[in-house]
């Protein structure tokens, strides 16, 4: 089987007493788009920093595209690309001047550093801006920037730290679309994200991390598969609970969470279970209901499970919204 | 899609040799020389500062500070003002270098160097070697022109001042070597800006401005082993300059062009690979 081009194996990175990283793992397939969640300070901007050459780790290994990150650290940076939570553009040259000279830093020929730069602001929509000093730019536009930046050897790995943090929804939605368009021509993408909707949005695997290590990986509907469909029943009025709980506790073989005065909640842990028999129980049971939804569980309600600090990790919680549980 | 894909650009040549790191090194340093002709070009008002600048040292000292002080042998005190600023503006020039990498370090442009597949010594070579040759012919041209204007002038024929200008280059490269250390450790440009003050003193006490003879002994000790003292001791002398040092003086005065050189030695010797082996290690 052909190796992934992004490996990371028991990675670890200490400052100070700070444990950054502790053993993480990575794989990450050609041509697929690996979306690393964690809340701030599990380590995401360390593990990019190491794949990406620009730190050492402890203990581990990583390779990128079979090149090891700290012994082959040339080869590697000859195939990556970086875009990070900055845009690290000059802001005193205009973007067309920025693209050149960071072309002929890649040794690109003068006339092929020219053409590139023209040919990436062209494809990404900055020429109307290319000869405008980067101060002058929106936040959109320079994060653009510093990603077509990253773009010009056409690197087969891009890295990028929280692309779209602190953009508005336009620019986030456009710098979306630049990154399928590159995955679509074959790129391999690892990008970082405290943004559940960017995961679920681009990330064809999700690995979320906390304290440094992988907590849990996979497609976003695996990660969302693992705490199940919720069953939602709101009734029309709050003295039926009682009835409505015992039904929802059949069905689901746990109790119940109210979610509200009038509105139940249980997670479906065993399949099979069909609106229409939800619907047919209640009415049995005499229990009026003003709505009743079968629902996959957000991004959201997988990342806070997985990253909980103050959860047991057996009891199953899913959010701190609950209140109490019915009996 | 109406984007065709050209043709992938030529594969980035990897540094296998000492000579090509070399040749690549200065390439780089090229690159980044253009990169300032580009900034300026797009802030001329730097220029017009750039310009202004020694035009007001030259006035404020020349005329304000100048009518009352006594050169000591006699002579134009802007006669011997002038390699007192010369000097000065090559040491001033760690604060702009300083500045500078501070700035790449705190945007990310730094990081964006160092995942590139470039040679680890290019960046600092580059920088260094760009600040120096424009920053230097320009901080000098300008210089000498203010001092023509307001009467200072070389004595003694062309190889002595051609060797003058020569020191001062190469003074000025050896400190935009501790300039680019100093940016790569402050890594962001307010604390940069918080260290320009605590400069004017390093520049202020030396025989630069007044002679240090008539100094507390503490102090004209501090000034006379000043590095900027030295520096403006060997300019008055390859400039025939009036301020001839006196027969008791320390030694790096009593023999300015040598102890120049050793200076510029030195700060090459401490700060070249402590300014490449903190931008290799950066990341920690």
């Amino acid at each position: 089987m052909e190796e992934p081009v992004v490996v990371a194996e028991g990675l670890h990175k200490h400052f100070g007493r700070t444990h950054a990283l502790r053993g993480l793992d990575l794989r990450v397939p050609a041509g697929t788009v690996c979306g690393v969640l964690g809340p701030n300070g599990a380590g995401k901007t360390t593990a990019v920093r190491i794949l990406a050459t620009l730190s050492r780790p402890d203990a581990g290994h990583a390779r990128i595209a079979g090149y090891d990150v700290v012994r082959e650290a040339d080869q590697v940076r000859a195939r990556i690309g970086l875009a990070g939570q900055y845009a690290a553009v000059d802001e005193k040259l205009t973007g067309r001047g920025n693209l050149r000279m960071f072309g002929r830093l890649y040794h690109l020929p003068r006339r092929e550093a020219h053409r590139r730069a023209d040919e990436l602001l062209e494809r990404f929509g900055l020429m109307e801006a290319a000869d405008r000093q980067v101060s002058g730019y929106s936040g959109g536009m320079r994060r653009r920037l510093d990603l077509i930046t990253s773009l010009i050897l056409r690197p087969p790995v891009l890295f990028l730290d929280e692309p779209t943090t602190g953009l508005d929804p336009r620019s986030r939605g456009e710098i979306w679309d630049n990154i399928r368009e590159l995955v679509a021509d074959g790129t391999t993408v690892l990008l970082t994200t405290q943004y559940l909707d960017e995961a679920d949005r681009l990330a064809d695997d999700i690995a979320v991390i906390d304290h440094g290590r992988v907590v849990a990986s996979g497609t976003p509907d695996e990660l969302k598969a693992t705490i199940g469909d919720r069953l939602d029943v709101v009734l029309a009025d709050s003295s039926m609970v009682r009835e409505a709980s015992t039904v929802m506790h059949r069905l689901a073989g746990t109790d119940p969470t109210m979610t509200g005065a009038e509105a139940l909640s249980v997670p479906l842990t065993r399949g099979g279970v069909r609106l229409a028999d939800v619907v047919r129980e209640l009415d049995r049971a005499g229990v009026a209901a003003a709505d009743v939804s079968l629902r996959r569980p957000t991004l959201d309600e997988v990342f806070l499970r997985l990253t909980d600090r103050d959860a047991d990790p057996g009891s199953g919680r899913v959010s701190g919204l609950e209140k109490e549980v019915v009996r | 899609m109406t984007t065709t894909r050209a043709a992938t650009p030529a594969a980035p040549i990897l540094i296998s040799s000492f000579a090509a790191r070399l040749r690549w090194s200065f390439t780089d340093g090229l690159t980044l020389v253009g990169r300032e002709l580009s900034r300026l070009r797009q802030e001329p008002g730097e220029i017009v500062v750039a310009l202004i600048f020694p035009a007001v040292m030259v006035v404020l000292f020349g005329y304000v500070f100048g009518s009352a002080i006594q050169v000591p042998g006699g002579g134009n005190y802007r006669e011997y003002l002038m390699p007192g600023l010369f000097a000065m503006v090559t040491f001033s020039s760690i604060m702009a270098t300083t500045l500078k990498v501070a700035t790449d370090a705190s945007r990310g442009v730094m990081d964006r160097f160092r995942s590139m597949p470039m040679a680890r010594s290019a960046v600092p070579f580059g920088q260094t070697g760009a600040d120096t040759l424009l920053g230097g012919v320009l901080g000098l041209g300008i210089m000498a022109v203010a001092g023509l204007l307001v009467g200072w002038q070389s004595h003694r024929g062309l190889v002595p001042t051609v060797q003058a200008f020569l020191l001062l280059m190469v003074m000025r490269y050896a400190v935009s070597w501790v300039g680019c250390y100093l940016g790569m450790v402050v890594k962001n440009e307010q604390t940069a800006d918080q260290l320009v003050p605590l400069f004017l003193p390093f520049t202020m006490v030396s025989n630069s401005f007044v002679p240090t003879a008539g100094m507390p002994a503490w102090l004209r000790t501090l000034a006379d082993w000043n590095p900027v003292s030295a520096l403006t001791a060997a300019c008055r002398e390859l400039f025939g300059n009036p301020g001839a040092p006196a027969g008791d003086a320390a030694w790096p005065i009593a023999h300015p062009v040598t102890a120049t050189l050793l200076w510029s030695v030195f700060l090459l010797v401490v700060f070249v690979p402590l300014t490449i082996r903190t931008y290799q290690r950066k990341g920690r």
